[in-house]
């Protein structure tokens, strides 16, 4: 999968949606409650559903980044399963919090 | 990423959150997402590259920029104060374009080619059309979300590009994704041209909190406003705060459920940000330091930092009201020398930024460099904790005899004159010199003597920063976004008598 800055994508087993912020620094593929996630446009494949072992559940407007990979998401989209890359949860940015200014 | 991707995160999560208008009429997330599809689908029927917008602060405003935003069409909004001529032929400038414009402003504009006028009101009424629309917006490349025709005192107004890139990234690194409470409302009244109207929506939407859009500012209509709509959150140029303070003494009123307020868009005359903390202290201040190439705030001095610059006795610290904070933590910022040296603390020079959210681009041509560095044309230093100060426009910097002087730091002493109601210092030719020091003065009751101002300067300033020049206006010409027109005064004054 080609992980552009900007693409979208949504998870296969749940409602989780996400944008690529930055891209990882090589080939990677990001997955959502245990299945490689799908291009957004594109429909939910039929039988499957949410791994349990990776049902922790995404966060609309929480930044998901993986360190390893340099690979950063933000979630548009609160759903169930857990955002991962080869298995491996990517955790969430801390939010800066700055004084509102517009 | 697109900014139309903002609304419908944010309608997704807070569907029934009220996010335009005033209580008793507003809009919630859905509605606006379901309004900006339906002005989306019209837009697209009428063809077209761009979507320029001509006309007031409102609803129709957030509805038409996601619109243009769902398909991936650059959005021009236009300052309908320039006068007919120039406003048609910006308007022609946005060619191939559908324009949205206001009603009564439609007969102001000279017919173009490739231009199709639209009323506002039929615009509104294609985005309140009942259902859903069943027009598909697929995720196409997105790539200029806006075009700013800045002001141009000079020559003709130059169109900066902000890319759909530059903007979410502004949006997404700073604001929390609906870190709002559900009762905040926002009070913007800076008009939709101006880069703090934009990025007002933006971060409005994406923060969930209300927007509450005045059709023009005036400070009475301000103050009413806020009250009845229980603002918690505004954004104002400076001399708007000052006229603020004024309405909220003379009727002693004292906002109470204003949260923060935050100021830009010039300098803050010092005299006016602590007549607001001690009117309103229960208000949150911030000074937000940014330019339109650069997607809004690049810097903020946050409320503990004014609150600190008020009660410490260290003079650091007390000096920093005058800056305008800290760059943020997503970008990086230099003050560079002529010769592209970096420079160190306390060393004067020109504000270079680099970050995701800096486009440093117009239509005509690239400023950015190809390392991402982008000069800001604004001249300033860095204090040792880091603490920014801006001290104006380089081209406003006054060179005497070799010394380099702002003339913001001049105006500020002379500021603090008992008689002085407004100042503006600007440099005039000089054979001499090069250039010379003049004061133009807005006097209080009493007109002070030019004896009088020279002594009270030169108490306070080196010799060589005390004005030579001075004259006495009842008032200083500014743009409408509270800028100063220094150039004009400038010309003004170097004409011979």
């Amino acid at each position: 999968m080609e992980l552009k800055p900007g693409s979208r994508w949504k998870s296969a087993v749940c409602d989780t949606e996400v944008v690529v912020v930055r891209p990882p620094k090589a080939e990677a593929t990001l997955e959502c409650g245990g299945y490689p996630v799908i291009p957004h446009a594109e429909a939910k494949p039929e039988g499957k559903t949410l791994h349990e072992d990776f049902a922790e559940g995404s966060q609309a407007g929480k930044r998901y980044a993986d360190e390893e990979t340099g690979m950063e998401v933000l979630c548009t989209k609160t759903g169930q399963g857990t955002l991962t890359i080869g298995g491996r949860p990517i955790g969430a940015k801390e939010a800066k919090k700055l004084p509102a200014s517009d | 990423m697109h900014t139309a991707l903002l609304l419908d995160m944010a309608a997704d999560a807070a569907a029934d959150r009220l996010a335009l208008g005033r209580k008793a009429e507003g809009l919630t997330f859905a509605e606006v997402r379901r309004r900006a599809h339906h002005g989306a689908a019209f837009l697209e029927q009428m063809g077209g590259t761009n979507v320029a917008f001509v006309g007031l602060n409102g609803p129709a405003l957030p509805v038409a920029l996601f619109a243009a935003g769902m398909l991936a069409k650059p959005f021009a909004p236009l300052n309908y104060r320039l006068p007919d001529a120039d406003l048609s032929k910006l308007l022609a400038r946005t060619a191939p374009s559908v324009a949205i414009v206001d009603d009564d402003m439609a007969h102001r504009l000279a017919s173009a080619e490739g231009v199709t006028v639209v009323a506002r009101s039929a615009f509104e009424a294609a985005c309140r059309m009942h259902g859903d629309s069943d027009a598909e917006f697929l995720d196409v490349d997105h790539d200029i979300a806006v075009l700013l025709f800045t002001s141009g005192t000079t020559g003709e107004p130059k169109a900066a590009i902000l890319r759909h890139a530059n903007l979410t990234s502004y949006v997404i690194s700073t604001v929390e994704f609906l870190g709002s409470e559900p009762d905040e409302a926002a009070l913007v009244s800076v008009p939709p041209y101006h880069i703090a109207g934009i990025s007002a929506v933006l971060t409005g939407c994406y923060s969930g909190r209300r927007i509450v859009h005045l059709e023009a500012f005036t400070p009475e209509q301000w103050v009413d406003v806020a009250s009845a709509e229980d603002i918690t959150h505004a954004m104002v140029v400076p001399t708007m705060l000052g006229r603020i303070l004024d309405v909220l003494e003379a009727r002693g009123e004292s906002l109470p459920s204003m949260k923060a307020i935050s100021y830009g868009g010039g300098r803050m005359p010092l005299p006016v940000i602590e007549r607001a903390l001690a009117l309103l202290p229960h208000v949150d201040f911030a000074n937000a330091y940014g330019l339109t190439e650069t997607s809004s705030t690049i810097s903020i001095l946050g409320p503990d930092d004014h609150r600190m610059a008020l009660y410490s006795d260290d003079e650091a610290v007390k000096k920093r009201l005058g800056s305008v904070g800290r760059p943020l933590p997503t970008l990086e910022l230099q003050i560079r020398g002529p010769d592209g040296e970096v420079l160190g603390p306390n060393e004067s020079g020109e504000i270079y930024v680099r970050g995701e959210q800096v486009s440093g681009e117009y239509t005509s041509k690239k400023v950015i460099r190809d390392d991402g560095w982008f000069a800001t044309n604004d001249g300033g230093y860095l204090d040792q904790e880091g603490y920014l100060f801006v001290e104006g426009r380089l081209d406003d910097v006054i060179v005497r005899g070799g010394e380099n002087m702002s003339p913001g730091e001049i105006e500020d002493v002379l500021r603090e004159h008992p008689d002085v109601a407004d100042v503006a210092v600007l440099g005039l030719p000089d054979n001499e010199w090069g250039e010379k020091v003049a004061a133009v003065i807005v006097p209080r009751e009493t007109q002070p003597s030019a004896q009088d101002l020279a002594a009270f300067a030169k108490a306070r300033l080196r010799s060589s920063k005390t004005p030579e020049v001075w004259e006495f206006r009842d008032a200083l010409p500014y743009n409408d976004t509270g800028k100063l027109l220094r150039r004009q005064l400038k010309a003004e004054m170097s004409r011979p008598a």
